[in-house]
Formats: structure tokens, sequence, C-alpha cells
């Protein structure tokens, strides 16, 4: 049977991908409940889940629609302060938990999609280094925005206020005696429940990869790619460039929301300033030690690369140094032929991905 | 149903050109009169009129710099003239996008090969079906009946439009690593992907042997046999030209100095001139 051939091979390599996940995830499972794994790491666990969603969503801008993109910590953190405001308002309305966590993951992904469009479009008009430049800067404003944010809730419903002078506290929320401050400026979410679980972490990471996966290996996905290797070519066969682009983008900018939720739903005190450039940067590592447009090197990485300063920590001196090498190890392995060669006969060849480094 | 053409005889039109006899009871496929852009103070192509007739192949020719794919850029509004206007299929083109352009029927492809060169050789005859077999995103994330009714459509017209070609064989590979024919054999696969009424051609057999031009050739008369289509080529070879185009219109520094069948383009003392020079006095 040759009709249909390329699909079934796409399917078999998704197909595997998901198992891969699925086995990962009983497999840690059970190291967790036989308590072989150190506090320290399952304390890492859920982190994880959100580093591997955030290389996931931004590989779909960087690899899959080919545009360097330095803010996505910005999405990130729309997600996290407001599925905690989702997640803290909605206590009484919905007692169940995972429930909670699940809608908290929603309205952070609409948000951070909100945002996604905000910045996108005019962002998106641009290409290359002054794409980067300008998602760079979005994602420093949208954190300094968070942070002169004033939330607080009580029986009369959300207050929101503005902090822009610097001068307002909770206090001038006009809250009742009922009220809870969820976020406070600078402070950033303090006295969150946590409820973020390592499963819920696993059905975040698999849905992403189902959505990304399948759009990749769809018309809207193909087209996304078009643009990517030949713009002009793109536009000949009547893809709507503006619409794929921002299409992509927003995605990737939802995902990032969702997980940006998980996230913030698992430590009690949150500051926006967590989500600084450098995380943007982390994440772009993840992506690029990866491999563009290749979702499992995203997964690899992000888990890795995650877990390895904890891991190191008994080499206290020596632990950046150790991170430095792995990393130019994994750069080095990863654009090796022979290796490629070989990786190629135990996987199937998985398409999207771009080629030896021909464009960040 | 592929009916063949003759080469059939040539017979004037209003706008100062040329089409078959056999299209002249059917409005022209495509009408510039007039046309013209000028960067700065340039004007790259000025007061250039042209008429298609509906299956008639057509040659784009001049010396380097005339401004032949200018001419092609008007038409797929890269570039948005300045001058004059373009009327395709009776439509007028004015302000249109290329995309809106692509989706009224012209399609093209480019002196520099622009393939996604990292996309399988199906992927970028499927993209090329991207208004013709459609879903939505979601009906693709979602993997909803539509999907796989489509993708499966798509598949097969993928398959049929490499056959033309004889490409089938190689749809899994990725279109960069074709050797340079194959490559210029699939931008036309994809631009015939898009449902073209008009077919632009810049320089297709550059680069080819005599063989594989002879191959073309016949490749591009079989194309306009089978999907009736109008077909515009730009090419300097001139083997090529004079024994495939019905009408030929030469330029020379974005100015329409000649038109009419091979015979007389031939003939015509201003097209020698314009690529051997002037004869020396005396």
């Amino acid at each position: 049977m040759k009709r249909l051939g390329t699909m079934k091979k796409a399917s078999k390599a998704n197909f595997a991908t998901y198992l891969g996940v699925i086995i990962a995830f009983v497999v840690v499972s059970l190291l967790k409940s036989g308590g072989v794994l150190s506090s320290s790491l399952s304390g890492l666990l859920i982190p994880v889940c959100c580093y591997v969603v955030m290389a996931l969503s931004l590989n779909l801008t960087v690899g899959v629609l080919g545009e360097l993109s330095l803010g996505h910590a910005g999405f990130m953190s729309v997600g996290a302060f407001s599925g905690i405001v989702a997640a803290m308002s909605l206590q009484e309305a919905i007692p169940f938990a995972p429930l909670r966590l699940a809608v908290a993951m929603v309205v952070g992904a609409l948000f951070a999609a909100v945002a996604g469009v905000i910045v996108g479009v005019p962002v998106l008009r641009l290409r290359g280094d002054y794409l980067a430049i300008v998602t760079l800067a979005f994602g420093e404003i949208i954190k300094d925005l968070l942070t002169c944010l004033l939330v607080g809730y009580d029986s009369n419903g959300l207050h929101i206020l503005f902090n822009a002078s610097g001068t307002l506290t909770v206090a001038d929320l006009g809250m009742d005696e009922t009220g809870v401050a969820i976020i406070k400026g600078a402070q950033g979410a303090t006295g969150t429940v946590t409820i973020a679980t390592f499963a819920a972490g696993f059905v975040l990471i698999l849905v992403t990869l189902f959505i990304i996966l399948n759009l990749v290996n769809s018309r809207s996905g193909r087209a996304v790619m078009a643009i990517r290797d030949n713009r002009i070519a793109a536009e000949s066969v009547g893809i709507n460039i503006t619409k794929y682009k921002l299409m992509a983008f927003v995605l990737s900018a939802a995902l990032a929301g969702a997980a940006g939720a998980l996230y913030g739903l698992n430590y009690s005190n949150l500051a926006a300033s967590k989500f600084n450039f450098n995380t943007s940067i982390l994440v772009l590592v993840f992506v690029v030690l990866g491999g563009l447009g290749n979702m499992w090197g995203s997964i690899i990485a992000a888990v890795v690369l995650t877990i390895l300063p904890e891991a190191l920590r008994e080499f206290a001196d020596y632990r950046m140094l150790v991170y430095a090498i792995v990393l130019i190890l994994v750069m080095l392995a990863t654009n090796n032929d022979q290796l490629k060669n070989l990786l190629k006969k135990i996987i199937p060849v998985r398409k999207g991905g771009l080629g030896d480094g021909e464009r960040v | 149903m592929a009916k063949e053409f003759e080469r059939g005889k040539m017979v004037p039109v209003p706008s100062h050109s040329i089409i078959p006899e056999r299209d002249i009871d059917k409005s022209p496929i495509l009408e510039c009169s007039h046309l013209g852009i000028q960067f700065g103070g340039l004007k790259a192509v000025d007061d250039f009129n042209l008429t298609i007739g509906r299956t008639e192949i057509a040659g784009l020719i001049g010396p380097n710099g005339a401004g032949k794919t200018t001419v092609f850029n008007l038409l797929t509004k890269v570039y948005q003239p300045t001058k004059g206007t373009i009327l395709l299929d009776g439509m007028d083109t004015t302000g249109k996008t290329t995309v809106q352009i692509n989706r009224m029927g012209i399609a093209r492809t480019f002196q520099n090969i622009r393939l996604f060169g990292n996309l399988s050789v199906e992927d970028n005859v499927k993209i090329g079906l991207h208004n013709q077999e459609a879903y939505s995103a979601l009906t693709g994330i979602l993997r909803l009946p539509g999907y796989w009714k489509r993708e499966k459509a798509a598949h097969q017209r993928a398959l049929e439009l490499l056959s033309i070609f004889d490409m089938q064989d190689m749809a899994e590979a990725k279109a960069g690593s074709l050797p340079y024919g194959a490559q210029r054999r699939l931008e036309i696969v994809r631009a015939l992907a898009t449902n073209p009424s008009l077919l632009l051609l810049d320089e297709p057999a550059a680069g080819m042997n005599p063989s594989e031009t002879a191959e073309l050739m016949e490749n591009i008369v079989k194309i306009r046999d089978m999907f009736h289509i109008a077909v515009l080529l730009i090419e300097h070879d001139m083997s090529l030209v004079m024994s495939i185009c019905e009408g030929i219109c030469v330029l020379n520094f974005g100015q329409v100095i000649a038109k009419g069948t091979a015979e007389e383009i031939q003939s015509n003392p201003a097209v020698i001139e314009a690529y051997l020079g002037k004869k020396k006095e005396g």
C-alpha cells in the first residue's frame, strides 16, 4: 500500500512520541510512590512539565514558523497570573481542585492568547533580528505591567487596580472583611493555594503534543512551514501569510499561558520578576538544543536541563562548569552526522524539521 | 478528455495584440493595457500591452534586464503597477494582493527556484492545493472527518499532478535535495496545483540540458492540452520559444518592441537589433 504512506509514517512517529511520554510518566510516578526520588527532585516534577510545554510551544514559533521570539516568558507570566486569579476566585464556586486547575489553565491560555494577538499583530510585520528584539521588549513590558497589578477577591467579586504610580497598596482595593489579596504588585502572587499536580502536568504535555503534532501534519501546519521555507512562494500559491503567522504565534502564546498557569499554581509565592529575559532564553536554549522543529528533542532538552542543575548540587562549585560542558556536548551530538544517521535508523523520519541550523 | 490543439493561425485583437484563432470567440484570459511601473526615475516597464488567448502558449523574450520578470511581478502583484490596467478573465485586478491574484487564477514559477526546501515533494504540491482542499485549522488539530477526507483527496491529487512529470516516485523525498531539473518541474507542478487558468513560467528551461529542455517543451504543451489553460513563459532558449510559443512578445528597456508569431519575430529588424546590435553603416 503506497497510498497514504507519508500520512501513516507521520502518525507512527507521533504515536511513538505519545507512547514515550506516557511511559516516562508511568515510570516517574512509580519511582515517586516508591520513594526512590529525592524530595528536591520530586519538587521539580511540575516545573519540568511546565518547561517541557514551554519548550514545545516555543518550538512552534521558532522551529515551525521560523521566527525567533525572545519574549516567551512574558506569555507564561500572563498565563500564570490570570490562572492564579481564576483559581483563587473560583475556590468556592469549584471546590474540586483538579477541575479548578483545568479551568485556571484554560483561563491562563485564553489571556495569554489575547496577549499573543496584541503582541503578534505589530510584531509579525517584522522579520528576523528585528522581530527577536521587539518580542524581547514585549516580554519585558508584560512583566513590568504585571508588577504594577493589584488584585483582590471578596464577596463582591474581583477588585483590580493598576498601580502605575507605585503609591497604591492592597488597602486601596477597597475590599470588605472577607477580602483576600491575590496579587500584591511587585511582591507578586502570595498565599496561593497550590493545586498543581504532576498528573495535570503530564496531561498538559500530552494535549500540547497532540495540538502541535496534529497541526504540523495538517493543511494549516504545512502553510506555516511554507511561510518559514519561502515566504514569497507561499504567497504565490495563495497562502494568507498574516493569518497563518498570527495563528501559529497565538497558539504558541496560548500553550505557554497554560504552562504558566500550572507553574503559578505550584508555588504559594510567585513574583512577576521570575518571568524575565533569562527564562525566555532558557526556554530558547531547550528548543535550540533539542533541534528546531523537533518535538522530541525539545522534551528531552527541557527535562535534562531543568533537572541537571539540581542533580549537580553535590558538585556545588563545579555545577555551572559541568552544565556548560553538557550544553556543548549536546550541541556536538545533535550536529553529528554519524549520530544522526544512527538515530534515523532507529526512529522513523519526522517531518517539519529544519536542516542543520539553516535558519534560526 | 485532453483535447490536443493544433498550432493555429494567429489573428489580431483590438488591443494591438494577436491571439490564436481558436480562442477568438472566447474572452481572452489576460488583457494588459498601457501597463507600466516606475521605480524612482526608472521606467522599468512602460506602456506594456498584451492579450493572451484562453489556450495560448505565449512567450515573453528580450535581452537581460529588459523587464520580463518585472512584468511577471506586475501580473502577480508583487509590485503594484503605477500605470495601466490588467484584466484577468475580464475582471479588473487593480488593488488586489498576490494571494487574491492566485485565487483569481494566475500561478507562477520563479527564475531562482523557490521551493519549500525542508518539506517533502508531496507536501510542496499539497501546499499548492492549499485553497483547493481546504479545511480549518481546528478540523486539522482535532482530526475531524473532514481532515481525513480532504487529506486523502489532496494526497491523490498531489500524486496525480506529480505523475505528469513522472515524479510520483519522488513524493517522499525532500524538495531541497532534488536535482536541479526536478526542482524546476516540481515548481511547475506546485503552480498547477493551485488550479490556475494562466500559468506564468519564468525561465523554465534554465540550467537544463537539451534533452531535458525537449522533454520540458513536450510537457508544457501537454499541460496546456490537459488543463486547457494559457501559458506565458519567459525563456532565453530560443529553440524552445520558437517551437512552442504561438504568440511572442519582445521587450527591450521596458518597452514592447515587437509582437507576433515566431516567423514574424525572427525577421523583425528591431528584434535583431536588440539582440545583436545595429549593423555598422557602410
